[in-house]
């Protein structure tokens, strides 16, 4: 685990996912994809522009245990990996 | 061409129709009344003559039998040109009868499309709504219903009996306890429960739409309960108790009057039946269906009603899939809906909106039914995931 709390910071991603454009679920797809390649504690920005992604990222991160952060300015949402 | 028809055989078996929540199959009674109305109950009921004395028999007789099942006065009940209309007639006439109180409608924020554009509406004329969340069940925050009833210049409130889209059943008799102290008419949107479980109490005004308990399409019912400050929103006529305008659909509505009478006759029954085959669904689907979410309340429930969601899966895909199998089935994805929004149902409660299924049965639906569902879903689903690239995600 990082040492600082991007959640509560507000500090950059580590890592943005641009699905811009992308259908769900596709935006979801893309972020169970990335998330494990990074390291634990690492953020995502997901950029998605599908209303459905502000149900599904947060409903995909508590159905595997991963910390959603909420959303940013994109639209986008933040996914911390946790596991 | 012979290979092709075998083919063409192979991937259309008989249909299933699990749909049953948007509506029934037309009841053996309804299809009885209609066809028979359809000779004896063309003519124009007020006026005056045998032909036209006739029809008025008719829906006399159609009014008496359905408030009688619902446990209403007949002329607090009209009949409307739909379940759509009855729901939008409610929700504005709740408003307009009660403007000198205030402008502000409380509503779940899980109720039927038809009480949300009412509602749209009424924002857009100059009032305004405060919509009351869910949780993740699919269940009404009493509290925050409790307050906002409460609040100032509230002029009506609506509650859907039971979610026509995850079956979780609304505590109905509690929301309206809160509605009376504060003053406030309630008005329910019975849909999914008349002719299927008991009708709850408390309200003020309750609407329902034929078509879901297997009657014809194109009959609502509206019940204004005597006292309450109500006023039609549409220009008035002499019809329907001046609730809502023109004449009725009289053969429709005979049918419906009898249908309705033959399910609620059947409904605790069926309700059993059909209840086991829900908790089959609900079991089954979550054991041999990975990473899908099973939502709405396991125990608060519809009788008829289940809803999941598949993780990953095209909602839209689905459907096609299960349809190329002959199952009938709706979805709260966004792909499948006309603005390409996800349902506000599932929104609201925070689960999984893509790779959504409802499945809604009827008195027509088997245990075979069910059985050949639950045996070739997850192999179609198996199927989308790998074409997707997406298993093991």
């Amino acid at each position: 685990m990082t040492t600082s709390d991007p959640a509560a910071s507000g500090a950059p991603a580590d890592e943005v996912l641009d699905c811009l454009g992308q259908r769900c679920p596709l935006p979801v797809i893309a972020l169970a994809r990335r998330l494990p390649e990074l390291p634990v504690g690492a953020v995502v920005r997901v950029l998605a522009d599908d209303p459905a992604a502000a149900v599904d990222i947060p409903a995909w991160c508590r159905m595997r245990q991963q910390e959603y952060l909420g959303p940013a300015p994109g639209p986008a949402y933040r996914v911390r990996r946790t596991r | 061409m012979p290979t092709e028809a075998i083919a063409w055989a192979d991937v259309t078996p008989s249909p299933v129709y699990l749909d049953a929540a948007t509506a029934a199959p037309l009841h053996p009674v309804a299809r009885q009344a209609l066809l028979a109305a359809l000779d004896d109950g063309w003519a124009d009921p007020d006026r005056l003559y045998s032909q036209a004395r006739r029809a008025r028999q008719l829906l006399d007789a159609a009014r008496e039998a359905t408030a009688d099942t619902l446990g209403v006065r007949p002329d607090e009940l009209s009949f409307t040109p739909s379940g759509t209309s009855a729901a939008h007639t409610a929700v504005l006439g709740g408003l307009r009868g009660r403007r000198r109180v205030g402008s502000v409608l409380v509503h779940s924020a899980i109720e039927h499309s038809a009480v949300l554009y009412a509602a749209e509406q009424h924002v857009a004329g100059g009032g305004r709504a405060v919509e009351v969340p869910v949780d993740r069940l699919g269940r009404l925050d009493l509290d925050a219903w409790s307050t906002a009833v409460a609040g100032a210049q509230v002029a009506s409130a609506a509650l859907i009996a039971a979610s026509h889209e995850v079956g979780t059943v609304q505590p109905v008799e509690a929301a309206a306890a809160a509605c009376a102290e504060a003053g406030v008419p309630l008005c329910v949107d019975a849909a999914q429960v008349v002719g299927r479980a008991p009708v709850p109490t408390g309200w003020s005004v309750l609407t329902a739409s034929a078509r879901k308990w297997g009657g014809p399409p194109g009959v609502g019912l509206l019940v204004v309960r005597k006292g309450t400050r109500w006023e039609s929103p549409w220009p008035s006529d002499e019809r329907e108790s001046g609730r809502t305008p023109g004449t009725v659909n009289l053969p429709a509505v005979v049918a419906a009057a009898a249908s309705l009478r033959a399910a609620a006759a059947d409904a605790a029954a069926q309700a059993v039946r059909l209840s086991a085959l829900v908790d089959r669904i609900r079991a089954r689907v979550a054991a041999e269906v990975p990473d899908v979410e099973v939502v709405g309340d396991p125990e608060h429930r519809l009788p008829h009603l289940v809803t999941f969601s598949c993780l990953y899966v095209d909602g839209e895909a689905l459907l096609h899939a299960l349809d190329r199998r002959g199952f009938a089935v709706s979805s709260g994805s966004s792909c499948t809906s006309a603005t390409l929004r996800p349902s506000h149902v599932l929104e609201a409660m925070g689960v999984l909106s893509h790779g959504n299924v409802r499945v809604s049965l009827h008195a027509g639906t088997t245990e075979a039914d069910v059985e050949r569902f639950l045996t070739e879903l997850p192999q179609i689903v198996a199927d989308l995931r790998a074409e997707a690239g997406v298993t093991g995600l």
